[in-house]
């Protein structure tokens, strides 16, 4: 027993303490890690378990963003409404954006996908609306920092333990049947569109989430929602952590976004400097860190007095 | 009339800009996320060697171009090589090159070095001056770039057409294993594809860059326009690309003319959409169609 739940209850008691023992400047870096953690996990799971390699994480972070924004902007609505109001309103117009892309897939799809946030940026500055590149400032922010704290990390638990259960369950197999052979998926008369449909929903959810987040911490929302930096550190994060575990997306954001900020000084050096963190892992240890961790604790099976 | 010449040279700058990337994907299946990078960079290099170096312009340009294919060879040979066959980790990995080239572009402080930053890098161009074309005042540069693409593309033609490092290129393309067979290196042709694919990046910023400023933020564009190009044409196809690319130019100049510059983009990615909805292999996509999409 103990061998299994120890690492389970290792990461949860982790991610619970780590607020106490932060100084205020550390924990606000740990609410913007849980929104990369939480697009790192989304990001894992389309590309290792339904094999659609999405560049657009920016989409959205952008949309869920955008539509809690707006709603506390124009509207007055307290994040506790426009939060999940936002998480399930920025899925759907994601899932919608991307229906007509699900035709493609392999790198096709990853360019397409590159290209969304960059539309959506085009569009925004064309029409001008909802600040045009000023964005909306002055929006309603969560109580207090712990509140804020304990959100993400919730959250990050909840959309962790949820999708292994779902990648274990019977839709799961067929996600990753798309993954590996869709012509076979096909021919058992199983429509792949839909089943990638549902797959989009649900890593748009936690994204969307993210981005609702991200708009009421920061109390601000602009153009910069749409940034590369949202579709790129998640990238890296998936490969330092692992690609495929699910939990090591997370811990690679909670490692490299304190990375990053440290480095804040430096300018643009620190975009540079977690490219190479991402090019020295795909090179030389493509399976990640959170693989080679399973792998040296299975070692020790006899840990525990059977 | 103005429509017709302004879009023609739009439409040479999207052709340009794209066969690079055509010939790298259709060769190697590597998506060159590079692309745009090597693209600015080819810029910048120029520009530095003209006004740092007092170097002459076409010695500049010919530097800057051996450059940019040596950079693309390195690509290749120490991270792309061992990558083939995994499409997200090929994508991954270039995209990071390509941030790592733009961003480092950006970089300031450190030994001296100031970073490109602000608006006031600007190439000479060849030729100024202007030309009354049926009305139309068409500055010299334009027309070198009509010029300019014409030649690139029938070069590449004739290259992948009638000598044997280009045959060789595109048997690649058409069945490695045939090929690997008849004795041609798979690897050192995705060598020569990529560095070739660079050269020709470099060489459309040498030509298009007068028309504006070199900025690191260009790289983006240029990416997403070459993207846009290849998936619009069918990725790896030639008729495609130029096709493709005519239809984008056109389209962006009416749609200039017609809606005002902000829509240039949202029509741009419009189309784009539209037409994967519709034909989602491309224009001219035949080539392993069955095996890349559904």
């Amino acid at each position: 027993m103990g061998f299994l739940a120890m690492p389970r209850i290792l990461l949860i008691l982790g991610l619970l303490i780590l607020p106490i023992t932060l100084d205020m400047y550390w924990q606000r870096v740990l609410c913007i890690a849980g929104i990369y953690a939480l697009l790192a996990l989304s990001f894992d799971f389309l590309a290792e378990y339904v094999g659609l390699v999405c560049l657009g994480g920016a989409m959205f972070i952008g949309f869920g963003g955008y539509t809690s924004g707006v709603l506390n902007a124009y509207f007055g609505w307290s994040p506790i409404v426009t939060i999940p109001i936002a998480t399930l309103g920025g899925a759907v117009m994601s899932t919608l954006v991307l229906i007509p892309c699900l035709r493609l897939r392999g790198i096709y799809f990853a360019i397409v996908s590159f290209m969304l946030p960059l539309f959506s940026v085009y569009i925004i500055t064309a029409v001008g609306i909802f600040g045009s590149t000023e964005g909306i400032s002055a929006l309603d922010t969560l109580p207090n920092i712990w509140v804020e704290q304990y959100v993400i990390i919730g959250a990050i638990i909840v959309a962790l333990f949820g999708i292994r259960r779902l990648v274990n369950e019977d839709i799961g197999l067929i996600f990753r049947g798309i993954k590996d052979n869709d012509q076979a998926v096909r021919a058992s008369g199983i429509s792949i569109t839909a089943y990638r449909i549902k797959a989009v929903f649900i890593a748009s959810l936690i994204g969307s989430f993210a981005g609702a987040y991200l708009s009421h911490l920061y109390g601000w929302l602009g153009l910069s929602l749409f940034a590369m930096d949202f579709s790129i550190l998640p990238i890296a994060a998936c490969v330092m952590g692992g690609m495929g575990t699910l939990v090591g997306p997370v811990i690679g954001a909670i490692i490299l976004t304190p990375m990053s900020e440290a480095l804040r000084g430096f300018g643009q050096l620190r975009v540079v400097l977690y490219c190479l963190v991402l090019i020295g892992f795909i090179l030389y240890k493509p399976e990640g860190l959170m693989n080679y961790l399973e792998r040296k604790y299975h070692q020790f099976e006899r840990w525990e007095v059977v | 009339m103005d429509i017709l010449i302004y879009g023609t040279v739009n439409s040479i700058i999207f052709a340009l800009i794209a066969v690079g990337f055509s010939l790298v994907y259709g060769v190697s299946r590597i998506p060159n996320f590079a692309h745009g990078s090597i693209y600015v960079l080819a810029g910048f290099l120029t520009w530095s060697f003209i006004n740092d170096l007092k170097m002459n312009y076409a010695l500049a340009v010919l530097i800057s171009l051996a450059i940019a294919s040596i950079i693309g060879l390195i690509i290749y040979r120490f991270i792309l090589i061992r990558l083939r066959g995994l499409p997200t980790s090929e994508i991954i990995a270039s995209f990071a090159v390509s941030l790592i080239i733009l961003e480092g572009l950006r970089m300031q402080g450190i030994a001296g070095f100031k970073g490109f930053i602000g608006p006031f890098y600007v190439l000479q161009p060849f030729i100024g001056g202007k030309m009354n074309i049926f009305g139309v005042f068409v500055d010299y540069q334009r027309l070198i770039i009509i010029a300019g693409g014409v030649v690139v593309i029938t070069f590449i033609w004739l290259f992948t057409h009638y000598t044997k490092t280009g045959l060789s290129l595109r048997a690649i393309a058409q069945d490695e294993r045939a090929a690997m067979m008849l004795g041609v290196n798979s690897d050192r042709m995705a060598m020569v594809s990529l560095s070739i694919g660079s050269a020709l990046a470099g060489l459309a910023a040498v030509l298009i860059l007068p028309l504006g400023n070199i900025a690191a933020e260009q790289g983006y564009r240029v990416l997403v326009y070459a993207l846009a190009v290849c998936i619009i044409g069918g990725l790896g196809s030639w008729a495609g690309t130029i096709l493709a690319s005519f239809a984008l130019g056109f389209s962006m100049i009416t749609s200039t003319a017609v809606f005002g510059a902000l829509w240039e983009n949202v029509v741009l990615i419009g189309t784009i959409i539209l037409i994967l909805l519709f034909k989602p292999s491309g224009l001219m996509g035949k080539q392993k169609e069955l095996e890349e999409r559904v």
